[in-house]
């Protein structure tokens, strides 16, 4: 890739090709079907339905006039497999390969929807059939989701098409390194990883710290339980991460970037590794990239099963062949990360914002979003929830809004009574808290954090105090064993936490293990240990009579744990 | 001297792991990723395997075993032919990984952690496998993912794996 | 420099420093635990966590560098409060056999203890369970006692480069030890111990043989020796309770006579005749062509480390075994014989500043005398728990002199104790034998001193001499790869396992520290300078026993008894 004209080439070429999924009829092809390709709707085995609709096709003649593009994740996974069919943009779920056969004669070829498969808002009598109508997109706000309907996550011209790229070549033919950092600093975006400190700073540092080479990391081990929002990133649009990263090499002066990918995402490796060849080979990696003189290549790095290798300092130590034990900071990355040279580290979704926000502008972004708080924010909403899947809504978005109107609400009319953000760091929420606006500040005040974005919706029949157990469970064996507090502090927590569990809970033990809590939290070494203690904490905080149910009545009301005799 | 996994002869198992260390050689940077590759070959990493892997990549036998012992994906024991791993997501948790795991104990007859007698099945217990909205999850073998287990389709799901 | 304010009080310091650092200024002390000056750096116990403003949680002051303004309070009542309970975590993971503890009043677990007034441990739940490992003959591992403060990593990684320990699994189940739990008898581990020297517990200790050398004391049938090498005299004191930099030679002297000993000999005896017959080695490999350059051979953890390490390298080895062993083999063969004393009879030991010595003694090599040539070697920590369980209190020995002949020495044989020390008492005696003039001075300064790697060139007579001095074994890998580079262009270089030299040894007083290593060895030259002898080729003792036994050095009963080879051993044996 030498110049933006060329890169303009590719773009309208493709977009013409790709009319159609922005629902232009076309005159070669009768339509698009954009099947859901994430784990959820694989699990549900999509994969069956787009063989049997190939059948069809062929069957019928028109394997030519229809494309079948296996995208990322679309979200709703408890409705999988999912897809869209365009132009129509008809939105059909719980698909089985069965009803191949409907979509392609009805629906393709004669222009009937079929009715039985579309979605209906719960208690509705009529179906939605577009997709942009139904509640749980409507309230949506897709930026670093913004390809996810649109492309097929293979392919770079795709990736174009929808401007891909294009950012990248406005930071190199148009922008100085410095500006490029003024303007993330300006967009306001947080680092997406949990502990929302400013992306441009970081970059900023990192930029002016001594020392040569630098480096641009990508943390994609999501680790959090019940988060899945970058590798849904990762899988569904990968050049967006590459694209962030190259531009903030720029922006710092690094040619060689990271990606750290968990071990337990292997498509989302696949498709990462493939995303990179790709790129390499349109010359948007390698060297004197948009003719600007410019070098810059990524290589992956996999994880091997490390909850700390989150941590950032732990995963630099991976990235290096060691064991992922976290260092105290300072130094930060910033000055020393990767090889001990300055280093700008960043998860996934972080990185995939960066291209809009080069493209729109910072003004563009800083406008969504709560004043502190910018721009949107992925959730991966699962547990005893009507819709589970991935969202993107605004930051500044009530957890109501996500949980009742967005998620539909508790199943089977049970009651809700807490939502568990930031995994094993956060806490858990109960119903008084429910319209608080999601920012940084605001899940810290109520005792979780954002984290990466993984919430679980827990109903009345989940049990507080086995829940707090199962995050501490989490941590003990996650702990990398550094530091005493962590290393011994969780442990005994849990083994507190565990007698009382088990009816053997003695007076006292809630004073214990806020003892313990408070304690930990002020001097493990890293993030791991620090937050470890807030599922506990915030349990305590907001149910602390099921704890003392718990201890004095040797009962537990969900009827989760078992008592010893 | 060297123990083998499977039936390929040692030095043709020797050889090939000497391809996988080959372009790290003297640098210890590449210990993670000699590791997963090893192990993918032969299906464990025993202590031959790990001495060649120190002194391939010039690093202490301590060092190796050190990392090895870190991560959870690495094992120094065999495994099974099919790894059902289940996951322990918080999704999973709460809609009832617990249940799953004690079917499974019921039906292959081993605790998390264990491979059956037949060597055909390891199980084991996993962190978030991301697909929380199918809880609970099992994935086998590191691709095959099965959502929403009710017990009694567990028999069925098993039949697959020989 | 850097302004900050610790405890209300104002303290400039240099950028880079440590809030530790800057505290010991104000006199303000913080405990710690994992933290090792210049050795283990890593915050991971965090008992020295300290308030400081404006910060989100505590910070550990013995990382944490210091900043302009800030402000820093390191006794607050919830700085304290948070060090107890930490504190009282790692003491819930501990076994609490203090009184059966080798290391009982001597611990820094134990004394942070007692500091903060722990009378209470409220976790009852699991602890540490792995096996004690006492396979090696010089140290025990016992990771129950182990706080995983990974000082001991840090030293056999980053100052021995051996690398025989490392962290293993992760969480709870964390263990500092060898792969696969390897035996440290079977492996690479050199037996130096410096890692029970900086372990803060009783998780490495050396092996203690004290009871051994008891039943010894009480056989009398046995005729019971014992040695003392250079470095024991100027370290027995800091062992029974005196200040560091103290020489006790007489008294050490006079408390192993009061212990029952038959005879009390010197190992500086056997160094002087180290000095004969390696310096005759070195002139014979430079007339005759041998390889060079020729390394000491000593020090047994560096024999050790060699064989695995640099087994192509060994050639370059002097052949000479080490003073302790030339003692062993001429005590049950030339003193026997003068003495009348059956050898089978004779029972050697030997005081050691060193752990690797209770290995050596074992080697194979090391029965030429038709016996086991050393029997039992007791380390100066043991030395002084014996002086203890005798009931001997050295301060207030009268100082005697050593028996003859084997406890005759010069100041030369004194210095082995030193890195360096070898190497000026060998250029002391091959400068006088080759030029046939007298040293002006003896005093070779720059051979002195704690430089990791020091160099000079010696002129003797025609040949500019260039020698090399190294202690600790990764200040050692520095020069050996230099040789297998083909740069090295020495004649001679002394190598010394631990830093320091023997005062530093492995089995030296706890604590040994930077400081008090360069007291041991002020007081070891001090020692050189008192006696009337500071050459080993006029020590009349060993020039009696080349005439009355051995001959001439790398004669046929030299190369017999006092000469040895060695054996590759390699590395993941």
């Amino acid at each position: 890739m030498k110049s933006l004209d060329e890169l303009a080439k590719i773009r309208e070429n493709r977009r013409e090709a790709l009319k159609i999924r922005e629902g232009i009829p076309s005159a070669t092809e009768k339509a698009h079907v954009m099947m859901c390709g994430g784990a959820g709707c694989i699990s549900s085995k999509c994969t069956d339905v787009v063989d049997a609709m190939k059948e069809s096709l062929s069957k019928n003649g028109i394997a030519d006039q229809v494309q079948i593009i296996l995208t990322g994740c679309m979200g709703p996974c408890d409705m999988g497999p999912v897809a869209i069919v365009y132009p129509d943009a008809t939105f059909y779920r719980r698909l089985k390969p069965k009803d191949a056969e409907a979509i392609v004669e009805e629906h393709i070829m004669k222009g009937n929807m079929v009715q039985r498969l579309l979605y209906r808002s719960p208690g509705a009598k009529e179906p939605t059939p577009k997709v942009d109508d139904i509640d749980l997109f409507a309230k949506q706000k897709k930026i670093v989701l913004r390809n996810n309907f649109y492309i097929d996550p293979t392919s770079i011209e795709d990736y174009i098409a929808n401007n891909g790229y294009a950012a990248l070549g406005k930071a190199l033919v148009e922008m100085k390194p410095e500006g490029i950092i003024e303007e993330v600093k300006k967009s306001g975006l947080r680092g997406r990883g949990g502990a929302g400190f400013s992306s441009g700073m970081k970059w900023g540092f990192t930029a002016n710290a001594k020392g040569t080479p630098k480096y641009v990391v990508c943390n994609g081990d999501e680790g959090d339980p019940g988060a899945f929002m970058d590798r849904s990133v990762l899988e569904g649009d990968p050049h967006s991460v590459i694209e962030g990263m190259a531009i903030c090499g720029r922006a710092i002066g690094a040619e060689q970037g990271y990606i750290y990918v968990r071990a337990e995402y292997p498509l989302a490796i696949e498709r990462l590794d493939y995303a990179i060849k790709k790129a390499r080979e349109y010359g948007l990696l390698g060297n004197d990239i948009f003719g600007a003189g410019f070098n810059f290549d990524i290589e992956i790095r996999i994880g091997a099963g490390a909850f700390v290798c989150g941590e950032e300092t732990a995963l630099l130590k991976s990235i290096e062949g060691k064991r992922g034990e976290p260092r105290p900071r300072p130094p930060f990355p910033a000055n020393a990360g990767v090889w001990g040279k300055p280093t700008v580290l960043n998860n996934v979704e972080t990185w995939a914002n960066i291209p809009e926000i080069i493209l729109k502008g910072a003004d563009w972004y800083a406008a969504i979003g709560t004043e502190k708080s910018k721009g949107t924010k992925i959730f991966a909403l699962a547990g005893r929830i009507n819709n589970t899947g991935i969202v993107e809504v605004p930051m500044g978005t009530t957890l109501r809004e996500i949980v009742f109107e967005i998620g539909g609400g508790i199943p089977r009319k049970k009651q809700f009574k807490a939502v568990q953000t930031g995994g094993p760091s956060g806490g858990c929420i109960p119903a008084e808290h429910l319209d608080t606006p999601i920012d940084y500040e605001s899940l810290g005040e109520i005792g979780s954090m954002m984290g990466s974005g993984g919430m679980i919706v827990m109903d009345e029949d989940t049990c507080m105090v086995d829940i707090a157990k199962f995050f501490l469970d989490f941590v003990v064996d996650e702990s990398c064993g550094k530091c005493s507090p962590c290393r011994i502090g969780t442990k005994r927590m849990y083994e507190i936490i565990d007698r009382i569990s088990n009816g053997e809970g003695r007076e006292g033990d809630i004073e214990l293990l806020i003892e313990l809590a408070n304690t930990i939290e002020s001097t493990a070494l890293c993030g791991l240990g620090q937050t470890a203690p807030n599922p506990v904490l915030s349990t305590i905080r907001y149910f602390r009579n099921e704890y003392e149910e718990h201890i004095k009545d040797k009962k537990c009301a969900c009827n989760v744990c078992e008592f010893k005799e | 001297m060297a123990e083998c996994a499977c039936n390929c002869g040692e030095d043709e198992l020797t050889k090939q792991l000497d391809k996988i260390i080959d372009p790290y050689r003297g640098q210890p940077g590449g210990l993670i990723q000699v590791l997963t590759k090893s192990q993918e070959l032969i299906g464990y990493l025993p202590k031959w395997v790990q001495v060649r892997i120190a002194e391939g990549l010039g690093v202490s036998l301590q060092e190796v075993y050190g990392v090895v012992t870190f991560y959870a994906f690495f094992s120094l024991i065999p495994r099974g032919r099919h790894k059902l791993s289940v996951c322990a997501g918080t999704a999973c948790y709460v809609k009832g990984m617990k249940t799953l795991i004690k079917s499974l104990r019921d039906v292959i007859g081993v605790k998390p952690g264990q491979t059956t007698p037949d060597s055909r099945f390891t199980l084991e217990i996993v962190r978030c496998i991301g697909a929380c909205g199918l809880a609970p999850a099992m994935i086998v073998d590191g691709k095959d993912v099965h959502g929403r287990i009710e017990p009694e389709q567990i028999p069925e799901i098993l039949e697959q794996y020989a | 420099m850097i302004n900050l304010t610790i405890d209300n009080q104002k303290v400039a310091i240099e950028e880079g420093s440590t809030i530790l650092d800057a505290a010991q200024i104000v006199g303000a002390k913080i405990p710690t635990l994992c933290y090792l000056k210049e050795i283990n750096v890593i915050g991971a116990c965090r008992i020295c966590m300290v308030e400081v403003q404006g910060a989100r949680t505590f910070v550990p002051a013995c990382v944490a560098p210091v900043a302009e303004g800030m402000v820093v309070r390191t006794n607050t009542p919830s700085v304290i409060k948070a060090r107890k309970l930490v504190l009282e975590l790692i003491l819930s993971d501990h076994p609490m056999e203090c009184l059966t503890c080798v290391r009982n009043q001597n611990c820094e677990l134990q004394t942070l203890a007692e500091e903060f007034g722990i009378s209470e441990i409220r976790f009852d739940g699991a602890k540490t369970e792995y096996p004690i490992d006492d396979s090696s003959p010089a140290l025990i591992r016992d990771p129950r006692k182990c706080v995983l403060c990974r000082r001991c990593i840090s030293v056999c990684t980053n100052v021995q480069t051996v690398q025989a320990l490392a962290a293993e699994n992760r969480g709870f189940d964390t263990l500092i030890a060898p792969a696969f739990n390897d035996k440290l008898a079977d492996m690479e581990c050199v037996q130096c111990g410096q890692c029970s020297l900086v372990c803060p517990t009783g998780a490495i200790v050396e092996k203690d043989d004290v009871d051994k050398v008891w039943a010894a004391l009480a056989d009398p049938k046995k005729h019971v020796l014992v040695q003392t090498a250079p470095a024991t005299r100027v370290q027995l004191g800091e062992a029974v309770g005196a200040e560091p930099g103290s020489i006790f030679t007489g008294q050490m002297v006079a408390g192993l006579r009061r212990l029952g000993f038959d005879k009390v000999f010197d190992t500086d005896f056997t160094a002087d005749l180290t000095i004969l017959e390696e310096g005759n080695e070195l002139l014979q490999r430079v007339t005759q062509g041998g390889t060079l350059p020729m390394i000491t051979s000593c020090s047994p953890g560096w024999i050790k480390f060699c064989e695995h390490f640099y087994p192509d390298l060994l050639d370059h080895l002097s052949t000479c075994k080490s003073p302790q062993q030339m003692f062993g083999a001429l005590a049950k063969t030339y003193y026997a014989k003068k003495e009348g004393v059956d050898p089978a009879d004779i029972y050697s030991v030997s005081i050691m500043p060193c752990t690797a010595k209770k290995y050596e003694c074992q080697r194979p090599e090391m029965f030429s005398s038709g016996y086991q040539d050393v029997d039992v070697v007791l380390t100066s920590r043991e030395l002084g728990r014996m002086f203890k369980q005798a009931g001997l209190d050295c301060s207030n020995l009268p100082e005697e002199e050593y028996d003859a002949p084997l406890g005759i020495s010069t100041g030369a044989g004194e210095i082995f104790g030193a890195s360096g020390g070898v190497m000026e008492a060998a250029l002391r005696t091959v400068y006088e034998v080759v030029t046939g003039q007298t040293l002006e001075s003896v005093d070779f300064e720059v051979c002195r001193g704690l430089t990791g790697v020091k160099e000079a060139t010696v002129q003797v007579g025609d040949l500019p001499v260039k020698v090399a001095i190294t202690n600790g074994l990764g200040n050692a890998r520095k020069v050996l790869d230099k040789i297998r580079a083909g740069e090295a262009d020495y004649h001679f270089i002394e190598v010394m396992t631990c830093p320091g030299g023997c005062i530093g040894g492995g089995g030296s007083p706890i604590p040994t520290n930077t400081n008090i290593r360069l007291k041991r060895i002020d007081a070891t030259y001090t020692e050189d300078e008192r006696m009337v002898l500071r050459k080993s080729h006029e020590n009349p003792a060993v020039t009696a026993l080349y005439e009355e036994f051995l001959e001439k050095p790398l004669g046929h009963k030299s190369h017999k008894l006092l000469h040895t080879h060695y054996t590759p051993r390699g590395v993941n044996k």
